[in-house]
């Protein structure tokens, strides 16, 4: 065993404990802030494994997306709701964490079967580093066009919803008490908004408007 | 092209004639640029502090430090140590991990960016296929170190200071990531080494600020408004917040704080110049001044003059942009955290855009002057 092969094992342990642990972290905390920043703990030591298997880009990209990214916005959503309660405590709690805790086991044994079952395809020849983005870029326009394709697509329409829901402009509590069964199911309470015509123009109806009031 | 001196090949070879087995000497070499990168980058922010006090009283008619060492050089060093020594307070309802880990979060991705910085062919730590992505990787992670401190601080000028952060570097990652694709695109690599041998070959003809002019604007601002600088420096406004997420902090890792954001500075102002301003290649290509004084290419003194004019070159442009950056500091007035958003996402953000699609367009129309 030379040098490299001593540094790789030796991280891949380091990478592998800090991985197990963070994630038991992020499950186990009861403090939701300490799990948000373990899950980024998560990621480091994910995009560490993927760097170890020379998957340096998939490795950067990791870091951010997830935890540039993600994790900062989990965190943010976090801190932005000042929400202060105490939960009553359930009965019957127990049942929730047992629950999950089965559903997780069978979910860890099914994968783990799969790893031994499969008959995987090792490469023996070493991918260099520097073709690594090329390669992507090349797969991502002739095979895997139509997932990526679906991907940007995807994320449009998360875009525009994240637009339209944050240009509505919401009524204080106050007022919307006393009128809630006028509310029509499933919307948020909004100030009623002009519709403004495409044909029309804006300086009419803004007289309109004044001539009615 | 000449390959230059190769350090790390000499090195290694010296050592192994010295009778060292190759896999020990290899080992011996590893740490070697990595910490001459670390001194060199904080002795970088040493003279940053130092010129900030001295062009801050030049442009407020004062002297500034003068009687610390010769031109009160050793100003910033007396900082350092009264950091050093200071009591280091945790707040008694804060959350003592989280406050210590913050600022820790907050140094280390930028330390690590010094990685990709090249001084000259083969005076890089190491030359990483993912370059320049890789700092943006990284410096995308010091808003949760921000977040961390600003919630453990439990102030709210603090949590606020904290959130503004996050926010402000979100937005500006944005357009910084658009302008350095537009200058990826041209050279057809992400390493930074790549993308300064790209801009070689004319002098100072041939730097991409001829040819990305709204990219290198668009780069320098979000660079600025990452770094928090002064017309951007809305996280530690301390009009209004005290001083951010900083107020609770105190001794080292205050200093900490303090020295992230200068090491941000140089690092952010040594990519403006790999990036825009032709990196280590001086404005009159050494070759061609080689060649006006007849001496040979491959002559020996002549690798160790262009090597150590690659670093001084690199220096000179890093802090010709530091320089510009502690001038705006010090004379432009601060906007608003709308006014700063505003400016992020709804101008710097489809301008970078289209500047994409123009490069894009720039390339397919003129393959030898944009990159084929």
């Amino acid at each position: 065993m030379n040098l490299a092969e001593g540094v790789q094992l030796v991280s891949f342990a380091i990478l592998a404990v800090m991985m197990i642990g963070s994630a038991l972290g992020v499950v186990l905390f009861s403090n939701i802030v300490y799990s948000a920043f373990l899950l980024a703990g998560v990621f480091v030591s994910i995009s560490g494994i993927y760097l170890l298997l020379n998957a340096d880009f998939v490795a950067t990209a990791q870091i951010l997306i997830y935890v540039g990214a993600v994790n900062v916005l989990i965190l943010f959503a976090i801190m932005l709701v000042n929400k202060r309660e105490d939960f009553k405590p359930l009965p019957n709690a127990w049942v929730r964490p047992t629950m999950t805790a089965i559903v997780s086991a069978g979910l860890f044994v099914l994968l783990s079967t799969m790893v031994l079952v499969t008959p995987w395809a090792y490469s023996t020849e070493s991918v260099s580093s520097d073709t690594t983005i090329v390669l992507i870029g090349q797969h991502f326009f002739s095979d895997f066009l139509l997932p990526f394709e679906l991907a940007s697509v995807l994320l449009l329409m998360a875009m525009v919803g994240a637009i339209i829901l944050a240009r509505r402009e919401f009524l204080p509590d106050q007022v919307i008490t006393p009128d809630k069964q006028q509310q029509p199911v499933l919307t948020l309470p909004e100030r009623p908004r002009e519709l403004v015509g495409i044909s029309s123009d804006k300086t009419s109806n803004l007289d309109d408007s004044r001539r009615s009031e | 092209m000449t390959t230059g001196i190769d350090l790390q090949g000499s090195f290694i070879k010296s050592l192994i004639d010295l009778g060292l087995p190759a896999g020990a000497a290899k080992a011996v070499w590893m740490p070697v640029p990595m910490v001459l990168m670390l001194i060199g980058a904080t002795v970088g922010v040493l003279v940053t502090i130092w010129q900030e006090r001295k062009i801050s009283a030049a442009a407020q008619q004062r002297i500034g430090p003068e009687f610390m060492g010769p031109f009160g050089l050793l100003s910033p060093v007396a900082d350092g140590i009264k950091f050093v020594f200071k009591e280091d307070i945790i707040p008694a309802k804060s959350d003592p991990w989280l406050f210590t880990l913050g600022p820790i979060i907050v140094v280390l991705p930028v330390f690590l960016s010094y990685l990709i910085v090249p001084f000259g062919e083969n005076l890089a730590v190491t030359n990483v296929a993912t370059g320049v992505f890789l700092w943006i990787a990284l410096s995308s992670v010091q808003p949760i170190g921000l977040l961390m401190s600003g919630y453990a601080s439990n102030n709210k000028y603090s949590l606020l200071g904290g959130l503004r952060a996050a926010a402000q570097s979100i937005s500006y990652e944005i357009p910084l990531a658009l302008a350095v694709l537009a200058v990826v695109m041209m050279s057809n690599s992400l390493s930074s080494i790549d993308i300064v041998e790209q801009q070689s070959g004319y002098g100072i003809f041939g730097w991409n600020v001829w040819r990305q002019p709204i990219g290198f604007l668009i780069f320098w601002i979000s660079a600025l408004a990452e770094c928090e600088r002064m017309p951007f420096d809305l996280p530690e406004a301390e009009e209004e917040l005290v001083a951010g997420y900083q107020t609770e902090y105190s001794g080292m890792k205050f200093a900490l704080y303090y020295v992230a954001s200068y090491v941000n500075l140089v690092l952010s102002a040594l990519l403006v110049t790999v990036l825009y301003l032709g990196g280590w290649e001086s404005p009159i290509p050494i070759e061609l001044l080689a060649g006006w004084l007849g001496i040979s290419e491959t002559s020996p003194w002549l690798e160790i003059a262009d090597a150590s004019l690659g670093i001084t070159m690199t220096v000179l442009k890093a802090y010709f942009l530091v320089f510009t950056a502690i001038l705006l500091r010090w004379t432009v007035p601060r906007v608003r955290i709308d006014q700063l958003l505003d400016l992020g996402w709804k101008f710097l953000l489809p301008v970078s855009l289209a500047n994409l699609l123009l490069t894009a367009a720039l390339k397919l129309a003129f393959p030898a002057a944009f990159g084929g």
